[in-house]
């Protein structure tokens, strides 16, 4: 009843790229995974409302207050690439 | 478009709401700071950095909600919609997915016939969700690559998404009129779609008319204007038309308007398929939101557009499409609200700010919201000396150029310039003598019954008073001398 995994899209879709050994051993990890989970689907859950959070907590809110955190330079230093006060990447126009 | 197909259009409009601070951060959210100068941790998305909803954001998208007659959902949830692109640094942008702020409602807007009159259409509202805006890429005159600057990462959106209810480009065009109307009522956002406080994208088909299924549907982006919205849809509208017409296949795919070429192009799409993968946001926890507060809210929403123009109408007696032109802009009508509070006929007020007053702000590019030229006070006078007969209304457009250079107010200029009005009779009977005498041939026309031709006769008054003659009084006095004259 499970689906085989599709590791090729699931690798694309994370932008990995993986050896054979590697996309055979994660196949195989997930596939466990899904066989693991998909034993909740015994149970019958139609009156169970869908849980997104496990902890009981909610409307966690800060006010509307701005404040600089004054890091660029710091974090620009750190970048790949940077010129003047931009980041810089790999040309990426869409579209054009 | 031949008369057998009509087009279905949908709208989904995002619109920055107008916060102090980002979405889930404290980096100030105002526009044109340095690059990257309102960032931190979070909406770089550093590890270790976690999002907390800004209040504020969620109240002013349930504002929406609620003038869009929308149900406020009482349980709202966070979704990661992945992908990966350098506007976003997270690899995944906060959105809504399944659980949106509010759903389900509809925005009026006023068609004009043919006949000039309004007919309402509802359109209906699909929902309208919280995200958190993307950085801006920067490619022109950049060498081997892109500049990225995220100070727009993180600024609270709103994406209003519309039924495909719209069926031309007017429609669209008057939804987005009628929206920003209440956006801008409601003061949550700039709506300025040059700097982006408002961006639309279209989705377009056509059909055979009646024909229930939908064709298939093409998405159009980078429109920068209302104008620009009307004009790429019904550039769409006519390519599919011809498309099906020649029996072309229409792709469901992403465009890009060009404005200066006036078309639309297909946007080069990366290879594989969309697939945003969302999942439940595991860094905000859900929100819930009590019946009160919604009632709380509701209360303390202010007088909408439709509200107004039905006021408008009523209150002032101006015709339905002035009503619905001053409304729509709410800084014009509170400007004209406030020439009637200081007196001003509605009917000339209207008259004369939707004409001679939106020409001088249009010339000198300035903003109905800001206008130290000419407060309310000052057109009210003018229009009181056009009412009270001290000036005519031709003098009254030159006035109101000279009102608006000086910042003075129309009673100092006419006393100035001594611009009042001639209706001394003997003086002006005086002068249509001359006239008459001076053009015979004209007044002849005049008495052989080519009645217009008095018109010329008029203008000849007019100049030798410089203006200043009572228009009605010249032509009354002129018609009496040439027929009497028999």
């Amino acid at each position: 009843m499970l689906q085989k995994i599709n590791i090729d899209q699931i690798a694309e879709l994370a932008r990995l790229n993986l050896k054979p050994a590697e996309r055979d051993k994660l196949a195989k990890d997930l596939e466990g995974i899904l066989a693991y989970v998909s034993q909740l689907q015994e149970l019958s859950a139609d009156k169970v409302p869908p849980t997104s959070h496990v902890l009981p907590i909610e409307n966690v809110f800060r006010k509307d207050f701005a404040k600089l955190s004054d890091i660029r330079e710091a974090v620009l230093k750190h970048a790949p690439k940077c010129e003047g006060k931009f980041f810089k990447v790999p040309k990426v126009i869409e579209g054009a | 478009m031949s008369d057998q197909y009509e087009s279905v259009i949908g709208l989904e409009v995002h619109v920055q709401l107008k916060t102090e601070s980002k979405i889930f951060c404290s980096c100030p959210a105002q526009f044109g700071a340095e690059p990257n100068q309102n960032t931190c941790p979070v909406c770089l998305g550093l590890p270790g950095s976690l999002p907390v909803l800004n209040e504020r954001a969620l109240e002013l998208a349930m504002k929406v909600g609620l003038a869009l007659g929308c149900r406020i959902s009482d349980r709202i949830k966070f979704d990661r919609k992945n992908y990966f692109y350098p506007d976003l640094p997270k690899a995944y942008q906060i959105s809504q997915y399944d659980m949106p702020v509010s759903s389900k409602g509809h925005l009026a807007i006023e068609l004009k016939s043919d006949a000039g009159t309004l007919a309402e259409k509802r359109i209906g509202i699909t929902r309208a969700h919280l995200e958190e805006d993307a950085g801006k890429l920067l490619h022109e005159g950049v060498r081997d690559g892109s500049w990225v600057d995220y100070n727009r990462a993180g600024i609270p959106l709103l994406e209003i998404v519309s039924e495909p209810d719209l069926r031309s480009p007017e429609e669209a065009f008057q939804y987005l009129v009628s929206l920003k109307a209440i956006l801008q009522y409601l003061g949550v956002s700039d709506c300025n779609m040059e700097e982006g406080s408002l961006r639309c994208d279209a989705n377009v088909s056509i059909r055979q008319k009646g024909a229930a299924p939908f064709g298939t549907k093409v998405e159009i982006k980078n429109m920068n204007s209302f104008r620009a919205v009307h004009k790429a849809i019904a550039y769409e509208i006519k390519r599919q038309s011809e498309a099906l017409e020649t029996g072309t296949r229409i792709v469901q795919e992403t465009r890009l308007w060009n404005e200066s070429k006036g078309e639309t192009f297909t946007m080069r799409s990366k290879e594989e398929a969309h697939d945003y993968r969302y999942f439940p946001e595991p860094d905000l926890v859900p929100f819930s939101v009590s019946s009160d507060q919604i009632e709380a809210l509701r209360k303390s929403l202010p007088e909408l557009p439709q509200a107004r123009f039905e006021r408008f109408r009523k209150q002032y007696g101006i015709s339905d499409y002035d009503a619905y032109v001053l409304v729509a802009e709410k800084a014009l009508a509170d400007y004209f609200e406030a020439c009637t509070r200081e007196g001003a006929n509605p009917k000339l007020a209207s008259n004369w700010i939707q004409s001679e007053l939106l020409a001088l702000i249009n010339l000198k590019k300035h903003s109905i919201k800001n206008l130290p030229n000419l407060p309310p006070k000052h057109l009210a006078g003018l229009i009181r000396l056009i009412e009270n007969g001290t000036i005519s209304g031709k003098i009254a457009k030159d006035v109101i150029v000279e009102m608006y250079d000086t910042k003075k107010s129309a009673e100092e200029i006419v006393k100035e310039k001594g611009l009042i009005q001639v209706t001394d009779t003997k003086l002006l009977e005086e002068v249509a003598d001359r006239v008459i005498q001076a053009n015979p041939k004209v007044a002849a026309e005049v008495r052989s019954g080519k009645a217009q031709a008095i018109g010329f006769l008029v203008g000849q008054v007019m100049k030798e008073t410089q203006g200043k003659a009572n228009p009605k009084m010249i032509n009354e006095i002129l018609t009496k001398k040439i027929t009497s004259q028999k």
